[in-house]
């Protein structure tokens, strides 16, 4: 375990990292944070002489797609020097402790760094039959969430699961899977969403809270500014598409073979805050759209909820067969106005057959 | 009836003199949309339908254009016209809410519903007869009858601030985060954190708004031929004239 005082520097440089490759680390990061060289400076000054911040990392409900993605970070610098400043604590998942040995580290960080730990939570608690559809430790997981949450400062939320819900939540939410910040009121809470979060988002947002000790700046959902301030759409490189009116019809169309906008085949791009068509995936290979495949909206609140994937607007339930808006709308207008020309071919007869009253010769 | 230039000049605008100068109808006649109501009625209806069709091919584009992207700007122009027209509708609306305060006490009517007036009540009731065929006649009005009122205040008045706030909300999506519009619209994130359920819902209201106009259309035509008072006419000339002279 390592003690108050130690530094992250001196933690990296006793697992064998060269200066060389945290200068480097220093100057990515402040890149990918869209900060500048002066920062990096700054993160390195921060990193070699301010204690470093411990990160508790907990599962809940979830599929671990958020770790997947966190371990293939593009670059393998930023992967290892991040998981290694994370796994010295706790992560149930990836670190080699286990049972009351795994446990004795959280009762440990709470005592010792209280108030200044993260607490990285991956998943959800269900808070169905008092929280029984998730143990962990023998526990109910909505429990020990709460007692580490306590003494945090401040609580990551990663992946759709932790932030919004995701599919554990989907309708009708039989366990009722909760999104942290429904279960935690009185902690900051920094929303990391995506279906996974993209690897270079995770490992930046972990980088700047560390380094920085707060949390970067926050949009009025809670996610962090820096990579969830603009839509997918708004950065798309297909966009001139788009705006010309060029556009997918049907897959495999000659439209589709020239890359042509995906608005059509529900491309949810306009509805979508995530980094996927700045940061890309996979170091920057490629994301879905390039694939030839529109966005589903993986990082936005409800999005397995909210009918097909390839539809832009939410399918309408409530008139027992799935609708959507034009399909609703033109039905309502549609009876709307025959009862109008109804309406109207009954007041022609009325007025043709009914007797002249004073005022139609008024 | 004693007819003095002032009544004469009026009579002669509507056209109901005969060659000798006589006026054979002079109804009473009363002044109740004023220029600025008569104004933004129209600008409002142009508005509306250049935001109705324009709304429409933003949610389902026209076929794709051939060639080159740079060629085109196809839904770059609808869009365009989409929020030119948008800010039309709200500076319009804020123009109109404004008037009520300098305003005739018609100006004021679109925006509220005398729910405590029993008479009210019963002339809704009295004008659903009308229109179900179960009445003679209908009441004379000089503002809107209360069945318009009810369908302008809630179709109309309700549905078009609805179609601001959630437009420039969506408005503020691409102007950004920093942007006026986000500053006084992005609350509705707060409460539909996810802007798919903004478009949806500004969809749907487009079709609220249509059917108003569809039944504002054919009622304001059907009641221009068929009831005691004039109708477009008073749109376009602010004044009401009865076609007879009896009460009720
Ligand atoms: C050809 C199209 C239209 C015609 C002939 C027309 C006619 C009229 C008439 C005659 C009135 C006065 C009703 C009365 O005295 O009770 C009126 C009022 C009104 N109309 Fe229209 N209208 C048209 C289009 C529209 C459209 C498209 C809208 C908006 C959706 C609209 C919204 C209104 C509103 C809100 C009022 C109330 C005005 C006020 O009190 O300030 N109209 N219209
Ligand atoms: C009666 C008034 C209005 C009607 C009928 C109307 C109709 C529509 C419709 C049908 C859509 C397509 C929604 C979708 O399928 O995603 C739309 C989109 C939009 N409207 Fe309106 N709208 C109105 C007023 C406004 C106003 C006042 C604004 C503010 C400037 C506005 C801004 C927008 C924006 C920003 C979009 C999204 C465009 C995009 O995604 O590319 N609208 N509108
Ligand atoms: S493909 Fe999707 S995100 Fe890209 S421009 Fe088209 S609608 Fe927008
Ligand atoms: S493109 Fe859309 S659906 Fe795909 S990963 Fe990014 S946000 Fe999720």
């Amino acid at each position: 375990m390592a003690a108050a005082t130690e530094t992250f520097y001196e933690v990296i440089r006793r697992q064998g990292i060269t200066r060389r490759s945290f200068v480097k680390f220093c100057n990515l990061t402040a890149a990918s944070l869209g900060l500048g060289p002066i920062a990096a400076a700054e993160m390195a000054e921060a990193l070699e002489t301010k204690p470093r911040t411990p990160v508790i990392w907990m599962h809940g409900l979830e599929c671990t797609c958020c770790s997947e993605s966190f371990i293939r970070s593009a670059h393998p610098l930023v992967k290892d020097v991040v998981l290694s400043m994370i796994s010295l604590d706790y992560d149930d998942t990836i670190m080699a402790a286990a049972g009351h040995q795994a446990e004795a580290i959280l009762e440990e960080t709470k005592q010792k760094y209280k108030g200044q730990y993260i607490l990285a939570v991956e998943g959800n608690p269900p808070l169905n039959e008092d929280g029984m559809f998730c143990i962990d430790g023998g526990k109910p997981f909505v429990e020990k969430l709460k007692w580490m949450a306590e003494d945090a400062m401040a609580i990551i939320a990663w992946g759709a699961c932790a932030s919004w819900g995701c599919v554990q939540a989907a309708k009708p939410n039989p366990t009722q899977a909760t999104p942290i910040d429904k279960v935690i009121k009185n902690k900051p809470i920094i929303k990391v969403p995506g279906c996974p979060p993209i690897a270079e988002v995770m490992t930046g947002v972990v980088t700047y809270i560390t380094t920085f000790g707060r949390l970067p700046e926050l949009d009025r959902q809670g996610r962090p500014k820096m990579f969830y301030s603009q839509r997918i759409h708004d950065k798309c490189y297909r966009r001139p598409h788009f705006d010309a009116g060029q556009f997918v019809e049907s897959w495999d169309d000659d439209g589709a073979r020239k890359g042509y906008c995906l608005y059509k085949m529900g491309c949810k791009g306009p509805t979508t805050y995530n980094a996927c068509s700045t940061t890309r995936w996979n170091g920057g290979v490629s994301f879905p759209i390039q694939s030839g495949h529109g966005c589903i909206g993986c990082s936005e609140e409800g999005f397995w909820d909210k009918g097909s994937f390839y539809d832009r607007l939410t399918t309408i339930t409530q008139f027992g067969v799935e609708r959507n808006a034009d399909q609703v709308g033109g039905a309502v207008a549609g009876v709307v106005g025959a009862a109008v020309a109804v309406h109207a071919a009954a007041t022609a007869v009325k007025r043709l057959t009914g007797k002249p009253t004073e005022k139609t010769d008024a | 009836m004693s007819v003095t230039s002032d009544d004469r000049s009026r009579a002669v605008l509507r056209g109901v003199m005969d060659a000798d100068d006589h006026v054979i109808v002079s109804g009473p006649s009363i002044y109740v949309y004023e220029a600025p109501v008569r104004i933004w009625h129209w600008a409002n209806a142009l508005a509306i339908v250049v935001l109705a069709v324009t709304g429409y091919f933003i949610g389902s584009p026209l076929p794709s254009m051939p060639g080159e992207a740079s060629d085109h700007f196809l839904m770059g122009y609808i869009r365009f016209a989409h929020f030119s027209a948008g800010y039309v509708l709200a500076i319009g609306f804020l123009c109109r809410i404004l008037w009520t305060f300098f305003g005739n006490r018609h100006s004021r009517q679109i925006f509220y519903l005398p729910v405590w007036s029993g008479t009210w009540w019963a002339g809704i009731l009295r004008e659903l007869r009308w229109y179900m065929f179960l009445e003679k006649e209908p009441y004379k009005y000089v503002g809107h009858n209360p069945l318009a009122h009810v369908a302008m205040f809630l179709m109309f008045t309700l549905f078009t601030a609805f179609m601001i706030v959630t437009g420039f909300a969506l408005y503020s999506e691409g102007a950004g985060i920093d942007s006026w519009q986000a500053k006084l619209f992005g609350w509705v994130f707060t409460y539909f954190p996810n802007s798919q359920d903004v478009h949806t819902l500004h969809h749907l209201g487009m079709w609220v708004i249509v059917v108003f106009a569809v039944i504002h259309i054919y009622a304001a035509i059907r009641e221009d031929i068929m009831s005691r008072q004039t109708m477009i006419s008073t749109m376009i000339s602010g004044e009401r004239q009865f076609r007879d002279e009896r009460e009720g």
